[in-house]
Parts: C-alpha cells; sequence; structure tokens
C-alpha cells in the first residue's frame, strides 16, 4: 500500500515537474523568443521593456489561459466519462461543447456578446441545455449517449453554419474562434472565467468521494451512503460550468476531456481522487504543450490549437483503444 | 411472415410484403418531391407545364431539363448513394455509429478534394480522383488501426471518430489558409451543397455512382449472410474477405464520387439507414430501403435549403444535419420513453 502512494505521489510530482517545464516553455516560445533568466529578471525586476510586456501581457496570460482551459476540459471529461461509466464519454463528442459554442454564435448574431459575462452566460446556457438534452436521452446506454451527443453536435454544427453564411460580416472574426485557439484571447478580460474554472474544479475535487461510490453502480453508490440524485445534478453542473467558461475563453477544443483520462487512468490505478488530481494537471500538461506546439510547427503564422489537440489526441486514443481496448474503464 | 415469392425463368426472389409496400411508399414520395423540386424555380410553375417541359415541350423546357433537372436529379442519386454507403459500413460494423460520416470517409474524401484543388486545380477528374484516393487512404488507415485480431465495431467506431477528428481539423486548418473569399465558398461547400449544379458536372459521378450501385446489388445476397455472424457466413458459403473488401471498395466509391461532386453531405449516411431499416421493419440493415430514404432525405432538404431563408440559398448540408440529427434525437427519445 505504501509503495502504492510513493510511486502515485512521484508520478503526480513528475506530471507536474513536466507543466512547470512547459509553462516556463510556453512562455520563451514564439515569434520573439524570451530566454528563461529574462523570464526571471522581469520578475525579480530589472527586464527590458519588451520582454516585461511580452511576458506580462501576452505570453503569461495566455500561459495561463491553456492551464485552466486544459484542466477544465479534461476534468469535465473525467467526471462525465466516471459518472456515465462510459469510456466514449466528452464534452466534445457529447455536444456540450456544441451548445456553449452555438449559444456564442447566436448571440454574436443578435448582438449581445459584447462583455465576457454575457459570453459567460450564453456559453454556460448553451452547455446546460445540451448537457441536460444529451443526458436525458442517453443515460441508460453508452453507445446512445455517444449517438445523441453526436446527432446534437452536428443539429447545432449545421445551425451555426447557417448563420454563419447568413451574416459572413458579423461572423469574420468567430472564424477563428470556430476552430479553437488561445491566439489573441488574452487580450480579453480574463478574471471571470477563470474564477469559475477555478470555482469549478474545487468543485470536481468535492465530489470525488461519492463520484468513487457512483463508479461501482446506483445501488452500490446508494448503500455507501451516496445520494446518487444530488451527486448527479451536482456533476452536471460542474461539467457545465467548466466546459462552458472553456469554450467562452477558447472556442470549441475537443478531445482533450477524452484523451486525459484515459492517460490517467492507468496511474491512478482505481482511485478516483488520484484520477481527478492526475486529470487536471495532464490537462494543463496537453493543452499547454499543444499550445507551444501551434506557435512552431508552421514557419509561417499560428496553427490553431485545436487542430494541435486533433492531432495529439486522435492518435493517442486510437493508441489506447488499441491498446486496452473500447470498454476498459 | 407474410413473403411473397417471385419469379421469372431460372430467377427467385422472397419479398417481405412490408418491405415491398414500404419501398413503394418510398418511391411514390420521392416522386412527389421530385414533382415539387422541378415546380420551384423563382416563380412556381404549374405541375402541368413542367411535365410538359419535362418531355421538352412548351416554353419551360429549357429551364425544367436543363436548369431544374440536374439538381433534383444530383439530390435523388446522391441521397441514394450516401443511403447504400451508409448500409454498407453499418453492416460491416454491425454498429449504427460505424456509417462513413462518422469514420471519416467524407472528411478523409474532403481532404482528398482539398489537395486536389491546391495542388493541381479544380478540373472534375482531378477532384474526383483526390475524393476518392482521399477516401479510399482514410477506409485503408481506419480499417488498419482498428484491426486486431479481429475487428470489433466499437473499437472501429472509435478508431474512426479519432481519424475523422484529425480530418476535419485538417481540413478546417486549409480552408483557415485560404483568403475570405474563397474561405466562404469553402464553407458553403464543407457542408455539401447541391447550389449550381450541371449536367456536364454530373455526368463523371453518375456513371460511378451507377456501376457502384450494380456491384451492391451483387453484393446483397452476401450482405445478408453476413449479418448472421461471422461464423454462420462462413458455413453458409461466404468468402468474407473477398465480400468485405468488395462491400468497403462499394461504400467508399459512392461516399468519394458524391463528395467529389457535391462535398461533404454529412448524416444521411448515418440517418437513411436507420429510418429505412424502421419504415420498412426490417431485421438487419438493409441497403434499398436505405437509399430510398436517403434520396427522399437529400431531396426534401435540399428543397427546404432552397426555400427555408429564400433569397440566401443554404448548403444542402447544414439542412441535413439538422433535419437528419433532429430525427435521430427524436428516435432515442421515443426508444427512451418506450425504456
Amino acid at each position: 500500500m505504501r509503495i502504492d502512494l510513493t510511486r502515485r505521489v512521484a508520478f503526480l510530482a513528475v506530471t507536474v515537474l513536466a507543466l512547470a517545464v512547459l509553462a516556463v516553455a510556453s512562455v520563451s516560445v514564439g515569434a520573439q523568443a524570451v530566454p528563461p533568466e529574462e523570464i526571471w529578471r522581469v520578475f525579480a525586476g530589472g527586464a527590458g521593456a519588451e520582454a516585461e510586456s511580452i511576458v506580462r501581457d501576452i505570453r503569461g496570460p495566455r500561459t495561463v489561459l491553456a492551464c485552466c482551459a486544459g484542466a477544465a476540459l479534461a476534468t469535465a471529461g473525467t467526471l462525465i466519462q466516471t459518472m456515465t461509466r462510459n469510456p466514449l464519454a466528452e464534452p466534445g463528442v457529447l455536444g456540450v461543447t456544441a451548445g456553449a459554442a452555438f449559444a456564442i454564435t447566436l448571440g454574436t448574431v443578435l448582438g449581445v456578446t459584447g462583455s465576457q459575462p454575457s459570453r459567460m452566460a450564453l456559453a454556460v446556457g448553451g452547455a446546460a441545455l445540451a448537457s441536460v438534452a444529451v443526458y436525458t436521452v442517453g443515460r441508460t446506454f453508452p453507445l446512445r449517449l455517444v449517438l445523441a451527443g453526436f446527432a446534437l453536435t452536428a443539429v447545432l454544427a449545421g445551425l451555426t453554419l447557417a448563420l454563419r453564411l447568413l451574416f459572413p460580416d458579423a461572423l469574420d472574426e468567430y472564424r477563428y474562434w470556430h476552430v479553437g485557439s488561445l491566439a489573441g484571447r488574452e487580450q480579453t478580460p480574463l478574471a471571470l472565467p477563470l474564477a469559475v474554472i477555478v470555482v469549478a474544479l474545487a468543485g470536481a475535487v468535492l465530489v470525488t468521494r461519492p463520484l468513487g461510490g457512483l463508479m461501482l453502480g446506483d445501488s452500490v453508490a446508494h448503500a455507501l451512503g451516496a445520494r446518487v440524485r444530488r451527486v448527479r445534478i451536482a456533476v452536471l453542473v460542474l461539467i457545465t460550468l467548466l466546459t462552458g467558461a472553456a469554450t467562452a475563453v477558447a472556442g470549441p477544443i475537443i478531445f482533450v476531456g477524452l484523451l486525459v483520462p484515459h492517460l490517467a487512468r492507468r496511474p491512478a490505478a482505481g482511485s478516483v481522487a488520484w484520477l481527478m488530481a492526475y486529470t487536471m494537471v495532464l490537462g494543463a500538461v496537453l493543452l499547454v504543450a499543444a499550445d507551444i506546439g501551434s506557435r512552431v510547427l508552421l514557419p509561417t503564422g499560428e496553427l490553431p490549437v485545436a487542430v494541435v489537440t486533433a492531432f495529439l489526441g486522435g492518435p493517442a486514443l486510437i493508441w489506447i483503444v488499441r491498446r486496452h481496448g473500447a470498454v476498459a474503464l | 411472415m407474410s413473403a411473397l415469392v417471385v419469379r421469372a425463368g431460372p430467377v427467385s426472389a422472397l419479398v417481405e410484403r412490408r418491405a415491398l409496400v414500404a419501398s413503394c411508399v418510398l418511391v411514390a414520395a420521392i416522386a412527389g418531391l421530385a414533382l415539387a423540386a422541378l415546380c420551384r424555380g423563382d416563380s412556381w410553375d404549374a405541375p402541368g407545364d413542367v411535365l410538359q417541359g419535362l418531355l421538352g415541350r412548351g416554353d419551360s423546357a429549357v429551364i425544367v431539363r436543363e436548369w431544374r433537372l440536374p439538381r433534383v436529379t444530383a439530390a435523388i442519386v446522391f441521397g441514394a448513394a450516401l443511403g447504400a454507403a451508409g448500409s454498407v459500413f453499418q453492416n460491416l460494423t454491425r454498429n449504427a455509429l460505424g456509417s462513413p460520416d462518422v469514420i471519416g470517409l467524407d472528411a478523409g474524401s474532403y481532404t482528398g478534394v482539398l489537395i486536389a484543388i491546391t495542388l493541381f486545380g479544380g478540373t472534375a477528374a482531378g477532384l474526383a480522383t483526390g475524393a476518392l484516393a482521399g477516401g479510399l487512404a482514410t477506409a485503408a488507415a481506419v480499417c488498419a488501426l482498428a484491426l486486431r485480431s479481429g475487428v470489433s465495431g466499437l473499437r472501429l467506431v472509435v478508431v474512426g471518430i479519432a481519424v475523422n477528428a484529425m480530418l476535419t481539423a485538417t481540413n478546417s486548418w486549409i480552408v483557415l489558409r485560404a483568403d475570405l473569399d474563397v474561405a466562404i465558398a469553402a464553407t458553403g461547400w464543407q457542408a455539401g451543397t447541391l447550389n449550381g449544379v450541371e449536367w456536364a458536372g454530373l455526368r463523371f459521378p453518375l456513371i460511378v455512382i451507377g456501376a457502384l450501385a450494380v456491384l451492391l446489388a451483387a453484393l446483397s445476397q452476401g450482405m445478408r449472410q453476413a449479418a448472421l455472424g461471422d461464423d454462420v457466413a462462413a458455413a453458409s458459403g461466404l468468402g468474407l474477405g473477398r465480400f468485405r473488401l468488395l462491400a468497403v471498395l462499394a461504400g467508399v466509391g459512392l461516399t468519394a464520387g458524391v463528395t467529389a461532386a457535391a462535398g461533404p453531405i454529412v448524416f444521411v449516411g448515418l440517418v437513411a439507414p436507420q429510418i429505412g431499416r424502421r419504415i420498412a421493419g426490417a431485421a438487419g440493415v438493409p441497403p434499398l430501403p436505405a437509399a430510398l430514404t436517403g434520396a427522399a432525405l437529400l431531396l426534401a432538404a435540399d428543397l427546404i435549403a432552397q426555400t427555408v431563408l429564400s433569397p440566401v440559398q443554404l448548403p444542402v448540408g447544414a439542412v441535413t444535419t439538422v433535419l437528419g440529427g433532429g430525427y435521430l434525437c427524436l428516435l432515442l427519445f421515443k426508444e427512451v420513453e418506450r425504456g
């Protein structure tokens, strides 16, 4: 048991270390490279004005944003996979991301997305409607859940596309947002979405115990003293908040929530609390790494980060499915 | 069961009565929708005039035969092709989610088309070759990656979803690098559209789809055997390896032929077989009701796409996703209510 604990702590330490290294790399890499000692000087005092503005105004916030969005999406994925006992469940696959994206598109057309709070409210509202709809239809069968999510995503994608074609001018700026990117997002006020994400992540930590009971089946969970209904509602609310906030700032980024829980599940070895901890760190690691990749992979400009996550997540998912089978949970 | 036996010389066929009635109803629906689509234009023509024009008489002959008929033909044939391709893959994977649009064949064909446009310019043959190559490469990749001591349906679907996401990301990246005008045009085409279809552009896809339809008809008996499970199919004399290869070829070819001419019209391949089997009350996912349902669905979707936000013409793919997705949601919801 003790050896087990040591290994788990060691794995967590390694991932946190990786996150720290990647965060430094994320601040230093870009069109104008800032060496690590210059970053140190920005915080210790005595750095040049240019480095100061790059680090404080652009890359620092962007790195924080990537960490939070990655952790949020990955945690949402873990919550939904654990609750539904479905290895294929993910906010992106289940249409929750599409719900948030559609709500923001609609809001843009109606001209009500001017302020950050209104965009947040729209995204969370859209995510809430989508998750309730899909969960109502598909809660009993894993495959039906995915099918319902796929159907809803398609419906919303079709409607979004129709809106974009009807109002091309109003939605030109959303061309990039729709692919999911972190570029330029650091300029918008981020306090509200980041606060929502942090609160929801704290909530996710609180539900780990009852969620562990839920993994054993509803009746066992009930016998263990978990209030199944209440836990389910709480988890749905958390998923909605996490996905809505992440989508409001970064656009629809899928696959982080699908991939990270699979990566975290083996080292966590059945413990929901460790799974949640690994998920948060690994989600941040994945999105920061993908964001760095989006800056350096093309010589001519930036790639939207969702394209990079798709190329990281796709092969990894295939590998997982081939190695462990589709239903290893 | 209430089955009819049809005999014509040495050939005989067993036809379920409900399947027969359902097919007749679907054909009638397609004919009605086609007539409505032929009447619809800037002005609404009387059906009598349109029928006259169809025979080459009257003032509206040119409009009906050269402008509206290609589009209606395309909707029927493409819808049927997508529905049939969907049923082929849903049969092979024994999974409703294993249809071409979910496992990335549409996206792969479209990637091929986009590469063909950027590298070789947009000739019709180049587009068709690109679409076919992209679709086949995607199918080969998905099958190879899912293959591990036998193909499991669910694993294939998950691998397909992963490949689909990568290809979709690639496609949107290619579109993003284009200019705004090109990007808007590509956005319309990205959803699949029948706007501006002409006879000249249709000839090649129609030949390809026709040839593959014959192949599919030849395979339909094997498909019924394969639906019984690998062991029973092999025991009843079906060469599974050859059958699967031919079926995949037919399915990919049908999808690619449509994508080359009209862009990736998703969701018909997923929904039409499922609606078709429910209408026909069939045990498996037979190709004929799927094809007929696909034709009716795409025809109706195209009518809606032209009408609903007139004068803006929506890409038909936007409508198929909304209609098909909505119907699928409804079906799922009803299943939940029944328990």
